[in-house]
């Protein structure tokens, strides 16, 4: 069913997370993550999808008495991203994310998708302004942003802003992009363009997308996992998670009987 | 709930037009309206009694500083470069306590925008919940200080630490007086800056720091601008308390109009004045009684200039997150 001959990009191995009250959010979760695919994380609500998605950024670092054990190794260099040796900033520099609610900073478009580079400390002009109009393209926000991208970011529709956080995210190259329910504060037509951007975006990187969409799962994703209460219950071929689960919980969450 | 409060309302409202066939529920609806009717006019009545007074404040100003331009010329007011209204000789330049004013002030301003800025910033961003356990109780201990206390610092104590520095250093100076002006507001700058920076959602901070910024960056790059207004706002309010301070450049700014914005010298300020002059028993109606309001009033144009301009810059960087 997975194909063989795809190189993976990373991989979670064991892996328990313990929020700093002491809930246990996920309970030894080993999944891999296919470069160059999208894989999307479905699940009742509570079940620890974000948890699990923050934990490849180390967003979990932020607040003090969260633990993680297990570990998430990193493509090709085989680097445990988890040990405490590894800088987080490190990590963040090569794995970006884009939140549920677009954040954009308060400051200008063009001063958002540099944002990344500046904390780099690049400071070339030009280089900043090729890695900001690529970042734009990239996002298919250029067209509409070119001529005003001196203008706040706040004063862009909901979408666009979302648009521009993907924009902002990919100005640094990342090697995997971490989506949690990216478009579930978005209208129909702007999720439809965010999902068909991460189509295209599967080219360059590596996906992990969590969504509470179905269909949106099954449009666009290449490998599902389902999980519930922590657990990773089931993971496979996005198609034959939808159509042929092996477990009984995917099978009723999937065709609605629950969650 | 939204729904049915929506409900209840709508039955009270169609109850005024028939009250013949109240039903007990709705009758109790009745009597919750007079008690938010009674309740709803003691808080306006609260909040006009503060607007009155600004007024009331305002209207005594004009009118007794009417009788002083009766006597001088606002052209001498805003020109002449002496002010001595108790003299044989009377001179009634204005802008030689507006010099002291402005001086004091912006020496304590140099003193308490970075300081407070950079506490604001520590505690809201840096401070474990320890250390803000125990720093914000030390500068709210700074806020409680009588300002005689500091105006007495400054003379007593800052003053012959400064002279050690700069021997010509005259006792009463704005220097002395400006940096402990500063020290005294500290405290409100920091205050309400770190409470603008606090309301930054952690969305934004979360989206910084996954785009691999350290907290450093995070702090000044987003966070700051992200909270600009309420910081401007905090900066309004040091910039309203430093015109207005009395006791510290009272005490140790010295009491003697004199037209300079060289801190080093001492002078008077509009505050300064007006307790010097106050305290003695001046006749009503005499120009040295009337003198008080003029000022008074310039100082009050002042405060309110600033607080204009405040509202403005707020206004043009309000939070939009
Ligand atoms: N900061 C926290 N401290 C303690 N427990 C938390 C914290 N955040 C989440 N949890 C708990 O961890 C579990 C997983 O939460 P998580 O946010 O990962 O769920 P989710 O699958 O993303 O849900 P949703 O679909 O609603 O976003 C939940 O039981 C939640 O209550
Ligand atoms: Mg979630």
């Amino acid at each position: 069913m997975i194909n063989a001959t795809t190189p993976i990009k990373a991989e979670s191995k064991d892996l328990n997370f313990f929020y700093s009250n002491g809930t246990q959010a996920l309970k030894g979760i080993n999944m891999p993550l296919y470069e160059n695919k999208i894989t999307a994380l479905i699940g009742p609500s509570g079940c620890g999808k974000s948890t699990f998605l923050r934990c490849f950024n180390r967003m979990h670092d932020l607040y003090p008495g969260n633990r993680y054990e297990g570990q998430i190794i990193m493509h090709p260099d085989n680097t445990n991203i988890l040990e405490k040796g590894v800088d987080p900033i490190e990590v963040r520099m090569r794995i970006s994310m884009v939140f549920q609610k677009p954040n954009p900073f308060p400051k200008s478009i063009y001063e958002n998708v540099a944002y990344g580079l500046r904390v780099r400390g690049e400071s070339n002009k030009r280089l900043l302004d090729d890695k900001v109009e690529e970042a734009l393209k990239g996002a298919a926000l250029w067209n509409e942003v070119k001529d005003r991208l001196q203008d706040l970011a706040f004063n862009l529709s909901g979408g666009q802003q979302q648009r521009l956080c993907i924009a902002r995210a990919l100005a640094t190259d990342p090697e995997i992009m971490l989506f949690d329910e990216p478009t579930s504060a978005l209208d129909p037509i702007a999720t439809a363009n965010i999902e068909e951007l991460m189509s295209e975006l599967r080219n360059k990187l590596t996906i992990l997308v969590v969504t509470h969409n179905m269909q949106q799962a099954a449009r666009i994703s290449d490998y599902t996992a389902y999980m519930y209460l922590g657990d990773l219950i089931e993971y496979g071929d996005t198609d034959m998670i939808f159509t042929r689960p092996t477990r009984k919980e995917t099978e009723d969450y999937i065709t609605g009987k629950f969650g | 709930m939204m729904s049915a409060t929506n409900k209840v309302s709508k039955n009270s409202s169609s109850t005024t037009a028939s009250l013949t066939t109240v039903s007990p529920r709705l009758a109790k609806n009745v009597q919750r309206h007079f008690k938010e009717r009674v309740i709803e006019f003691i808080l306006m009545l609260a909040a006009l009694s503060a607007v009155f007074t600004t007024f009331a404040i305002v209207a005594i100003l004009l009118y007794e500083s009417l009788g002083f331009f009766k006597t001088v010329s606002i052209v001498e007011f805003f020109t002449s470069k002496e002010w001595t209204p108790l003299f044989e000789d009377a001179h009634y330049g204005i802008m030689p306590l507006v010099a002291g004013t402005l001086t004091t002030s912006a020496v304590a301003l140099a003193v308490a925008i970075p300081v407070g800025t950079i506490a604001a910033i520590y505690l809201s961003e840096f401070a474990s919940h320890r250390a803000r356990e125990i720093v914000k109780p030390i500068l709210e201990l700074l806020v409680g200080v009588p300002t005689i206390v500091f105006g007495y610092f400054a003379l007593l104590f800052v003053t012959p630490i400064l002279q050690k520095i700069y021997p010509e250093l005259p006792g009463f100076n704005m220097l002395s007086a400006g940096i402990v002006m500063g020290i005294m507001i500290i405290p409100y700058i920091a205050s309400i800056a770190e409470d603008a920076m606090r309301a930054v959602p952690m969305s934004m901070r979360e989206g910084s720091y996954a785009m691999g910024a350290t907290r450093f960056q995070t702090a000044i790059r987003v966070v700051t601008p992200a909270a600009v207004s309420g910081i401007v706002a905090a900066y309004i309010l040091g910039i309203s308390r430093a015109v207005g301070e009395t006791m510290v450049v009272a005490v140790a700014a010295g009491q003697q109009p004199t037209f300079t914005f060289d801190p080093t010298e001492g002078a008077a300020t509009i505050t300064a004045y007006i307790v010097q002059v106050a305290m003695g028993d001046l006749p009503h109606a005499s120009i040295g009684y009337q003198s008080i309001f003029a000022a008074g009033l310039v100082l009050f144009a002042m405060t309110l200039c600033f607080n204009i301009l405040g509202h403005i810059v707020r206004k043009k960087y309000r939070e939009q997150y």
